[in-house]
């Protein structure tokens, strides 16, 4: 039965998430130099044109048809027998089925977004559109077939994730990392370390971010009810916590707290509290969010400059790192009393959950490593992905794009 | 006592500040300037609209010396500039009639350094 209130949530909910891709965008475009930052919004802005059209012809299909142990094949391609009046029962059955396809495009847009963040300032607009596309379809959509389709093997095995902890940020993460490691560090990096271009951007960004998974979070209950409920207040305790708590160990370690560490904060607590959202309540939203901020403190601020990758906007270290503790906290913290059809976790007395988590971690973190690398190699085979360093020093605006973010005259 | 002004690209601001630290220069002012010279700019695209001819970001460095120090500085700009490519930039060294140091009314030579 098709319900009214909670076909009208998710409709918003999309719409919130569509929201976190623009927001995505400033929040990149400010960390980067100003040379560059049409180049990020341009980037994030594509993904939502090309992804929305791979996902009603194909990517969709692929992901949540039903059935097929690698990814869902083509029966759902271009939307055959996806209604847009009737439910499909086993995955919303309260909502037209389309509904909860447009909800789950949101998702599949945003998490290739997530990667630029590694290889921001430094990649051929043409190879980034191929990369993307392959990424997408090669890498997101067997996983989340796996984790969240009929007949997924993981979601057979009892992996809980509740709004895409797995799924969206550790396997963009992931790829992250990959990207970051293959691509090679950003020119002149060890002489001048740059500076965000314009931090109210970031925050303007932070914003939209946070407003916006509301949608993702609580969307992901289906329904408009107190599954939802559940998630919008764990999600928003998660990410003030996370806020706060950056701040504070900012201010012990360097002596003042940053508004930039307050946004990485904020929204390390977003991804941290994802996974989570529908299966926890609020005092271990607020353990996760507080403790979040510490692990992703020292992966961006003692770990990568040890290590020497450069991941430009810290994708790996605050959505890799922030993901997998949440995915994690979640076999810790979750609660059947929170929601029913969820599972208990470690502290709840199910030891076991925990190893499901774990195990799905690893799977996640082993396959998109390995496909992520693979398809960087050919896709630089094929058209080089790398600007070349004369194009680099000038800005990608300017060279990828022929116009530019700021006049200095007028 | 010589003024030295030098355009270079933006990106070698940097490099040109520890060649000149080195030289032990260190008292320069810095601007954002825009201009072009042989390289014509690169064409921007507005709309369709194509705007050729336009003008690129630059640096403009700022430098008065004494007249020992004017070729170390030059030799400075050069090693920290240079590329061996168009648009490397200029350096213009004109004579300084006066120089006054404003905290405590100095002037000529000692006030520079």
């Amino acid at each position: 039965m098709i319900n009214a209130g909670d076909t009208a949530w998710i409709l918003v909910s999309s719409a919130l998430v569509l929201l976190m891709s623009p927001g995505l965008a400033f929040f990149y475009g400010g960390m980067v130099r100003r040379k560059n930052v049409l180049s990020v919004l341009m980037q994030c802005f594509i993904i939502m044109c090309v992804l929305s059209i791979q996902w009603v012809l194909f990517g969709y299909s692929l992901s949540f048809a039903p059935g097929k142990g690698f990814w869902g094949g083509f029966a759902w391609a271009g939307l055959n027998g996806v209604s847009a009046f009737e439910p499909y029962a086993d995955y919303a059955a309260t909502i037209p089925h389309q509904a909860f396809m447009i909800f789950q495009a949101m998702f599949a847009i945003i998490t290739p977004a997530l990667i630029i963040g590694a290889f921001a300032e430094r990649m051929k607009f043409s190879a980034f559109l191929v990369f993307t596309l392959l990424w997408a379809t090669f890498v997101y959509d067997p996983l989340c077939h796996w984790v969240w389709g009929v007949g997924g093997w993981l979601r057979n095995l009892g992996a809980l994730d509740f709004a895409g902890g797995t799924v969206v940020h550790i396997n963009a993460g992931i790829a992250a990392l990959v990207t970051a490691l293959v691509i090679g560090r950003r020119k002149n990096l060890d002489s001048n370390v740059p500076a965000p271009h314009n931090l109210p951007f970031v925050v303007l960004g932070t914003g939209l971010l946070w407003f916006g998974w509301f949608g993702f979070n609580a969307g992901s209950a289906l329904t408009a009810g107190g599954l939802a409920v559940n998630a919008f207040v764990v999600t928003n305790t998660a990410a003030a916590s996370a806020g706060l708590s950056w701040a504070l160990i900012e201010w012990m370690r360097n002596g003042k707290p940053t508004m930039f560490g307050v946004a990485s904060g904020a929204v390390a607590g977003l991804v941290a509290i994802t996974p989570a959202a529908g299966f926890v309540s609020v005092i271990p939203a607020m353990i996760i969010g507080l403790s979040v901020s510490a692990f992703c403190f020292v992966a961006v601020s003692v770990i990568k400059p040890k290590l020497g990758y450069d991941d430009s906007l810290d994708a790996f270290g605050v959505h890799c790192v922030g993901g997998i503790w949440g995915a994690l906290a979640t076999g810790l913290f979750a609660s059947k009393a929170v929601n029913p059809a969820g599972a208990d976790g470690l502290f709840f007395g199910n030891p076991k959950q925990f190893m499901v988590q774990l195990i799905t971690v690893a799977v996640t973190i082993g396959y998109t490593f390995i496909c992520t690398f693979v398809i960087y190699k050919v896709v630089d085979f094929f058209f080089g992905v790398r600007v070349n360093e004369k194009e680099e020093l000038m800005g990608l605006d300017l060279t990828q794009h022929r116009e530019r973010a700021y006049t200095v005259l007028e | 006592m010589k003024l030295i002004i030098a355009i270079i690209q933006p990106y070698k601001l940097e490099e040109v500040k520890e060649e000149l630290y080195k030289a032990e220069v260190n008292l320069i002012t810095v601007s954002e300037v825009l201009g072009h010279g042989r390289q014509k700019g690169i064409a921007e695209v507005y709309r369709g609209h194509k705007e050729t001819g336009n003008l690129l970001r630059k640096i403009r460095l700022e430098i008065a010396v004494n007249e020992d120090f004017v070729e170390p500085t030059i030799n400075a700009i050069v090693r920290g500039a240079g590329t061996g490519e168009t648009g490397d930039g200029k350096i213009f060294v004109l004579n300084l009639e006066e120089c006054v140091r404003i905290r405590t009314e100095e002037r000529g030579q000692v006030a520079i350094g």
